[in-house]
């Protein structure tokens, strides 16, 4: 099994995803978009970064890349993809998840620690939390604002789609502990099947024990069922 | 065909935040001006050869939908002019 970790021009977390996946012992190389998808791709990390320059909106031209339509193909037939801050934009571009990462509220690139609250523990990504466990992961975005219309916010709430919430280190939400303006304090949703999940923070980034935690080693660990 | 410009603006739909433009506002203020209230858009200007005028707001239209804008944010609009 090979995860792979797509890397657009302009990915810039690429590198860390493959350590963090390697120190779990889950089999991953970067794939440089046009090159395709391996043929024995068993998970596909869209890695963090700035596709593109960012031009026009984060992540709209790499969904409109080839390769995107070969993933949103595995995706369907259940291979696991994960999205990451850049990659969670991609995500929601190509249609793989809902709604939009639009310009934070406070306009400002930001970049820190914050708490999400765990809302689902029942999906390959959080199965190694518990439901409202609260763990603390870096952000580094500049258009990690969740926005989607309240009819579908509604029915993704209903369907409960959403995987993570920012809160504060209790586990509270609230506009104090929503760093960007997301929605609901929406951080992570789901796509159409639990495999497929983006997220803005960076738990790739949380996952090698020399960087201080290891809170963000529970997503990763969503390739280990594949 | 005749020479076509396209003009296509994208709008962040009524009702959804601009974090840009009440940044943009407040400057604005401080340097004293007087507003109620700010939008900012994106306009891309298309050259292209068309048929139609028609036909040129038809490709216009296809690029506002397939890449332009991004129908969760934005409303979009075409202009077509002869150049």
């Amino acid at each position: 099994m090979t995860v792979a970790i797509i890397r657009f021009g302009g990915s810039n977390c690429d590198r860390d995803a493959e350590r963090a996946l390697e120190h779990l012992d889950i089999d991953a190389e970067i794939v440089w978009h046009e090159d395709g998808l391996p043929e024995d791709t068993t998970g596909i990390v869209l890695p963090g970064g700035f596709s593109y320059g960012d031009y026009l909106r984060g992540g709209a031209m790499a969904a409109r890349s080839p390769i995107m339509a070969e993933v949103r193909e595995a995706a369907a037939d259940g291979v696991p993809v994960l999205g990451v801050c850049n990659g969670a934009q991609v995500g929601c571009e190509s249609d793989l998840t809902e709604g939009a990462f639009t310009t934070n509220e406070s306009a400002r690139f930001q970049c820190e620690h914050v708490y999400l609250r765990v809302e689902r523990d029942d999906t390959p990504w959080t199965a190694a939390y518990d439901e409202g466990e609260v763990i603390e992961v870096p952000i580094a975005h500049g258009e990690g604002r969740y926005e989607i219309d309240d009819d579908r916010l509604a029915e993704l709430e209903d369907e409960d789609r959403v995987l993570f919430r920012y809160c504060d280190e209790n586990g509270e939400t609230g506009p104090e502990a929503n760093p960007n303006g997301s929605k609901h304090d929406i951080a992570g949703i789901l796509g159409d099947r639990d495999t497929v999940a983006v997220l803005m923070p960076h738990p790739e980034r949380v996952t090698l024990p020399d960087v201080g935690s290891t809170d963000g080693q529970g997503v990763l660990r969503g390739f280990e069922s594949a | 065909m005749t020479a076509y410009t396209a003009t296509v603006t994208v709008r962040l739909k009524h009702g959804v935040l601009d974090p840009e433009a009440e940044t943009t506002k407040r400057a604005l203020e401080r340097l004293d001006f007087e507003l109620e209230a700010l939008r900012s858009a994106d306009r891309f200007e298309v050259d292209l050869e068309a048929d139609s005028a028609d036909d040129a707001r038809e490709r216009a239209d296809e690029m506002a939908e397939r890449l332009l804008a991004n129908p969760t944010i934005h409303d979009y609009d075409v202009e077509v002019a002869e150049r």
